[in-house]
């Protein structure tokens, strides 16, 4: 194995509010090959989408990298300046938002929007950006794409626009993408169209995933890791088919425990007792303690580290399931 | 696009029958052409001879669409004191009035919108501390006191500029105008930056606010994400994104830098239609204070569409739907 495509490590995320800094990214690890597929997932706060941003350093204001480290086809990404890290971003990584609605700008031509990446990162001819440009909406099976590259984007519906999302995601032929909810926001019908299509592409680009959801049965299907959060920290990571087969976090076993038969699509997370707790009241010891059934004393004093479970791919942050 | 100008013409020529009826009503109350044109001498007989023959006994609709109609064919009536058509009174004076505000608005231009997006894109840099304490106090600052402070510091005390008048014009092809000699530009000066001071707070204000919420927004992290240069993502996908609510202000906020017109061109002595008109005023004369009225508003009215024009360009939703 030459190095992995993408190895976070320890990474450490704060927002400086006036009362103090908030962690929401507590020390997270894990690592990415080459076409590989993870997916990303837990309840609302737990900080997936800080996660994948700071993955391009693109973290929303009050928010900084607090620590640990981001490595990129063996190049350190924190170390890069400015210039250095625009040239990753949408060119190595490309990101998806959840919301095409909100994605693309609403005053500016598809075209417009999808020559000026293409001019960020290569140095070819307006004509053949315009190439690159209907050669990627051809790829994520855009209709008559002539035509669409010269519409805004409130002439596309949500599922069109997702599309030409991705269809920016592509054009530089990154190695990884990063998609954050890309479903969540569009209609049943037209999630698993867009899924598929990801997974397809991840594929015959070869490219690799974070696809980052609440949804399981979408992760089940397209990845092939999985690493369930809670509360700024990766609390069971390990193969999607180990983990969904035997979850052996109680939180991930209450997460699958809540998708009617895994097989079936589309259907929210629903409740394990009680609510994550928010960044402000973080519980001592192990963060998921009060909404477990299974928590002993030790689970009310100590933080569990995340640690492999008997030689598998599996790690495990519980003093009770981890033995 | 055809859709929507066609919409605006028909829009602006209701405005312009609200306009005239209004400015009709007030002279038909109060103002007496029959004095206007003869003296005091004449007797009460006379006089109503000559009201019927002007059909001034005409019914009061009658007599607005006859003035409707005149008013087509570039006729508004005779200015008392002039002895002239008020028309050509005040086409003399409209060339400083246009110029003036043309100057103005190349002003709060050329500042707002560089300070505006300078301090959005740096929050908190010096430069946006100052440019903010300085615009809250600027909004309450009246004008005529900027006028007075600028007359007082540029025209007296330094000698600098010149604070009275135009100076000298060139006529072309009927307009006086101040822009072609060295002389009329520097009368310029002052005026013009004591009338864009009135907007120049609330421009960069507004300007500042609108930038910061669409830096804020989805495509922005988007453009960001896609690793576009910083300038190509501030000046071209948010900038475009800030200008359309900043144009619809522009647009309702052109009526009142009209309005101020008044009190720049007393204060400067500015002999342009604004001017003119507080002189009306003063001499009751009801013709040409309708005539100004009536020509403003059209003034007015041709602002605004050309405003709700580009408008339509920058706003690719309104070309699709014709409506906004
Ligand atoms: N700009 C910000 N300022 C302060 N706190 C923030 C900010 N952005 C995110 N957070 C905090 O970081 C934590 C993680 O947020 P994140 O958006 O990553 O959650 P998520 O797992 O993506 O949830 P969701 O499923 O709702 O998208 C949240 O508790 C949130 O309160
Ligand atoms: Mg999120």
């Amino acid at each position: 194995m030459v190095g992995h495509l993408l190895e976070v490590k320890d990474l450490e995320v704060k927002f400086a509010l006036r009362f103090g800094d908030l962690t929401a990214i507590d020390g997270i690890s894990f690592i990415l090959d080459k076409k590989e597929k993870l997916g990303l997932v837990g309840e609302s706060g737990a900080g997936k989408s800080v996660t994948g941003f700071s993955i391009i350093n693109l973290i929303s204001k009050p928010g900084y990298i607090s620590g640990g480290s981001v490595t990129l086809d063996g190049v350190k990404l924190n170390d890069l300046t400015d210039s250095e890290m625009r040239e990753i971003r949408g060119n190595k990584i490309s990101m998806i938002f959840q919301d095409p609605m909100m994605t693309l700008n609403p005053v500016l031509t598809i075209a417009t929007q999808m020559t000026e990446t293409v001019h960020a990162h290569r140095n070819v001819s307006k004509n053949d950006a315009m190439d690159i440009a209907l050669d990627k909406l051809k790829k994520v099976y855009i209709p008559s794409p002539e035509k669409r590259l010269f519409q805004y984007p409130h002439e596309c519906s949500g599922g069109m626009r997702q599309r030409i999302v991705v269809a920016i995601a592509l054009l530089t032929n990154p190695a990884l993408i990063i998609a954050d909810e890309p479903t969540t926001a569009l209609d049943v019908t037209i999630q698993a169209g867009i899924t598929d299509l990801l997974s397809e592409l991840c594929e015959t680009d070869d490219m690799g995933l974070i696809l980052i959801t609440h949804d399981l049965a979408v992760v089940s299907q397209v990845t092939e890791k999985i690493a369930v959060m809670y509360a700024g920290k990766i609390i069971e990571t390990g193969l999607t088919e180990d983990i969904i087969k035997n979850p052996r976090h109680p939180y991930t076993q209450g997460l699958i425990g809540s998708i009617p038969g895994t097989q079936e699509m589309g259907k929210r997370l629903t409740q394990i007792k009680g609510m994550m707790p928010t960044l402000t009241d973080i519980p001592k010891g192990c963060a998921f303690h009060p909404r477990c059934d299974i928590g002993e004393q030790i689970c009310r004093e100590t933080t569990p580290l995340l640690e492999s479970v008997d030689g598998e791919k599996r790690l495990i942050a519980c003093h009770i399931a981890g033995v | 696009m055809f859709a929507f100008i066609i919409r605006r013409i028909i829009q602006a020529v209701i405005v312009m029958l609200v306009i005239s009826f209004i400015g009709f009503s007030v002279q038909h109350s109060i103002g007496d052409p029959v004095r206007d044109m003869v003296g005091e001498r004449v007797s009460e007989a006379e006089r109503e001879a000559l009201r019927d023959k002007l059909g001034l006994n005409d019914p009061f609709l009658t007599q607005y669409f006859r003035f409707v109609k005149n008013a087509c064919y570039g006729d508004l009536g005779i200015s008392y004191f002039h002895n002239k058509p008020t028309m050509h009174v005040i086409l003399r004076k409209a060339p400083a009035t246009i110029e003036l505000i043309f100057a103005t608005t190349i002003i709060i231009l050329l500042i707002t919108f560089p300070v505006g997006v300078y301090s959005a894109i740096n929050p908190n840099s010096w430069f946006s501390r100052v440019v903010m304490g300085v615009s809250t106090i600027g909004v309450a600052v009246p004008v005529f006191l900027t006028a007075i402070i600028l007359i007082y510091i540029f025209g007296v005390e330094l000698q600098w500029l010149p604070a009275f008048g135009r100076g000298d014009t060139v006529n072309i092809w009927g307009w006086e105008t101040g822009f072609l000699t060295k002389d009329g530009l520097l009368h310029l000066i002052l005026p013009s930056i004591s009338l864009a001071s009135i907007m120049l707070p609330l421009y960069i204000r507004l300007i500042r606010s609108e930038m910061m919420e669409v830096l804020e927004t989805e495509y922005i992290k988007f453009a960001w994400a896609k690793g576009l240069n910083r300038y190509r993502v501030w000046l071209l996908h948010a900038f475009k994104n800030t200008l359309l609510p900043v144009i619809t202000v522009i647009g309702v906020e052109i009526g009142i830098l009209f309005a101020f017109t008044l009190l720049t061109e007393t204060v400067f002595q500015w002999q342009g239609m604004g001017f003119m008109f507080l002189e009306a005023v003063e001499r009751a004369d009801t013709a040409l204070i309708v005539a100004y009225l009536v020509i403003v508003g059209v003034m007015f009215v041709v602002i605004n569409t050309l405003v709700d024009v580009i408008y339509g360009f920058v706003n690719p939703m309104v070309r699709i739907t014709g409506s906004k």
